[in-house]
């Protein structure tokens, strides 16, 4: 689960970091008040989880009340990343004399807990990394043990430089108590920034929560935006499906991660064009079908549905059940073709054939068929 | 011959008074594994599928002399299961549970290297050698005794490989379901170490997924040190960037962890990487 900037910093407060004077608002006046309290002048700043955020027009520097007020209404009409600005952080301006980067995160090539450092900041830390020479470093802090402070602190020396690892090195130690007191997979503080008058402050928080982890952190798990996942994502996984959408023309319906990207695979490979990730998860209640087929008969652009299932956990007459349920609840009028085998195979394909639904048991002959419908379908009115 | 498991593997189920825990116990001594107790905590005393059940990891250890235990206990409680397996006196841990927080697996992968104990998992279904013991969830229909091993992150994907090299009359060694966490137990690396000194192994399939780097070691150690032929699959080619696809580790971040550069890591170690599911058995074949 991704945090906004506005949360992140609360909870880099609570964790000793300094964090720029900010006022969240909802509204223009709201931001009109917020900058005249900050002395006359102050940065606004859209809260959205898009990355590129200053390049959308997103950030706005402004002097007094009238000015904040019209950038404020501007920047709540505006939408970054397909979703529509509802949060503003109301920030002062600071007087910045460098803008470098800090992150602590969970590093699977370690395994541990890697820490990233860079003299550059302020804009995505792969672009920084890219540049040759890169300015960015990174050191396995922790493995099995406690985390190794020295050679953080000397990581940090020859990276950030006097004047500001001495500041930085707190920091990354209240980014390492945030991760484990709150399951968190990254912590990111980017732009780093120093002032003019010497002082280091976060000025953007990025915060990434493990979704695995949120049932031990009851005020965390509030927070989750609606940005981060689309209406039709959000009915998936109330459902326990997991899904994705992306462009494309045929539906796809699969039990399991890997076998769903496999599916998907395939289809590209034969000149079709998926439209979704689809999971329906290791049990196998008729119900998921049938939410399942509710979101993508909702996709207009969808002409064809491709089921395949491979029965281990999932039992094939429980998934035959919730087709022909979805069958007479909703109206489909889009080709459906169906592979099943595993668990209770016989049983399912025979639940499907005696209502005269078509079905088989080699996926790649299904994916053929799945593809070579959708090129002869009609567009859907 | 085989790794990890053979006949004479002794195995506890913990979580065996649950839904998922008594099925597979059930499913497991049908084919034949020495399931030789059962463990919930409270519990002791009863009996699922002829099986006793134990209240204690050490109490069943040290009245069965197991060597290995599969772990069904739910995601809340699965860590401190794991952690009552290392210090229980097993040899071997096969997680099945999924949605174990990342930073409890991180602490589970090296308390178990500290007590030089196996973990496979979490979120994987298990490990099969077939003809001599299951230890997961994998059904047992499809596989075949042979030299062929099988090495995975998933799981309904490698029921189709393993389906496929069957029915090509490839039997296999062991296949085993290393999970789809971003932090498991053991990694492909050392999965194929032991198919490359297993002498029941003739070749090896490898399925992997984007994300991590998983497959990129496992080429570097395929170039340096392994003898036997490899055949890869890896799914994942039409994802989107920064989406988690189904599995936790299945995510493609900062670009990397693609197809694209898995496949051609792969290749350069002189790995056969085929496009389809079904071409592994065929690639094999041609191997061969």
């Amino acid at each position: 689960m991704k945090l906004l900037e506005y949360q992140g910093r609360e909870l880099f407060k609570r964790y000793g970091i300094t964090v720029p004077r900010a006022t969240t608002v909802n509204g223009a006046d709201e931001a009109a008040l917020a900058v005249d309290s900050l002395g006359g002048v102050g940065v606004i700043k859209a809260q959205v989880l898009a990355g590129s955020r200053g390049k959308a027009g997103g950030v706005r520097i402004v002097r007094g009340a009238d000015e904040a007020r019209a950038a404020a209404r501007a920047l709540f009409g505006m939408t970054i990343g397909d979703y529509s600005v509802e949060k503003l952080l109301v920030e002062e301006l600071l007087d910045i004399e460098q803008e470098s980067y800090l992150s602590l995160m969970l590093d699977r090539s370690i395994p541990g807990i890697g820490c990233v450092a860079s003299a550059s900041g302020g804009e995505e830390i792969e672009r920084i990394a890219a540049r040759t020479p890169s300015p960015v470093r990174k050191i396995a802090l922790a493995r099995g043990d406690g985390p190794d402070w020295d050679l953080c602190s000397s990581m940090l020396d020859e990276t950030l430089g006097p004047a500001i690892a001495p500041k930085a090195l707190p920091m990354a130690k209240g980014l390492h108590q945030l991760l484990f007191e709150n399951d968190c997979l990254l912590a990111e503080i980017n732009p780093l920034v120093r002032t003019r008058d010497g002082s280091v402050v976060a000025a953007d928080a990025k915060v990434v929560v493990d979704d695995n982890g949120l049932w031990r952190h009851e005020k965390i798990r509030t927070l989750r935006n609606r940005e981060e996942f689309s209406p039709d994502e959000m009915e998936a996984r109330a459902a326990g499906l997991s899904f994705v959408a992306i462009k494309g023309t045929i539906g796809c319906v699969v039990n399991g991660a890997g076998l769903a990207m496999a599916t998907m695979d395939t289809i590209k490979l034969f000149g079709g064009h998926p439209a979704n990730f689809l999971d329906v998860g290791g049990s196998s209640n008729p119900d998921k079908i049938l939410v399942a087929l509710r979101i993508l008969l909702r996709n207009m652009h969808i002409r064809v549905i491709l089921i395949n299932i491979f029965g281990g956990i999932t039992r094939c007459d429980d998934i035959a059940n919730g087709i022909l349920m979805a069958r007479r609840q909703l109206s489909i009028t889009i080709p459906m073709v169906i592979r099943l085998v595993g668990t209770n195979d016989e049983a399912g394909r025979a639940l499907l054939t005696n209502e005269g639904l078509k079905n088989s048991t080699d996926m790649i002959a299904a994916v053929r068929e799945a593809v070579t419908l959708d090129k002869t379908a009609e567009r859907r009115p | 011959m085989s790794i990890l498991i053979d006949e004479h593997t002794r195995v506890i189920v913990q979580g065996i008074t649950g839904r998922d825990g008594s099925f597979h116990a059930a499913r497991m001594l049908d084919y034949g594994t020495n399931v030789v107790a059962g463990v919930t905590p409270g519990k002791g005393g009863l009996e699922i599928s002829g099986v006793p059940v134990c209240n204690s990891v050490k109490e069943a250890v040290k009245q069965t002399s197991a060597d290995c235990s599969i772990v069904f206990v739910p995601a809340r409680f699965a860590a401190d299961a794991v952690r009552e397996a290392i210090a229980g006196g097993v040899r071997l841990i096969i997680c099945i549970t999924e949605g174990i927080p990342a930073l409890d697996s991180l602490g589970l992968y090296y308390e178990s290297r500290r007590h030089s104990v196996r973990l496979i998992g979490p979120n994987c279904p298990g490990v099969i050698s077939p003809g001599k013991s299951k230890v997961g969830i994998l059904p047992h229909s499809i596989h075949l005794p042979g030299t062929v091993g099988v090495v995975s992150r998933s799981g309904t994907l490698t029921y189709e490989i393993v389906q496929g090299l069957s029915l090509a009359g490839l039997g296999q060694s062991t296949c085993v379901g290393i999970g789809g966490d971003p932090v498991v137990g053991t990694g492909f690396v050392e999965i194929l170490e032991l198919f490359e000194n297993d002498p029941g192994t003739s070749a090896v399939v490898m399925v992997g997924e984007i994300g991590g780097g998983e497959e990129e070691k496992a080429a570097e150690f395929i170039a340096l040190k392994m003898t036997k032929k490899v055949v890869a699959y890896i799914c994942g080619r039409t994802a989107p960037p920064e989406k988690t696809m189904g599995h936790a580790g299945a995510i493609i971040s900062g670009g990397t962890g693609t197809v694209e550069a898995k496949t051609r890591a792969l290749q350069n170690a002189g790995v056969t990487v085929v496009q389809r599911p079904d071409e592994v058995a065929q690639a094999l074949t041609a191997l061969q």
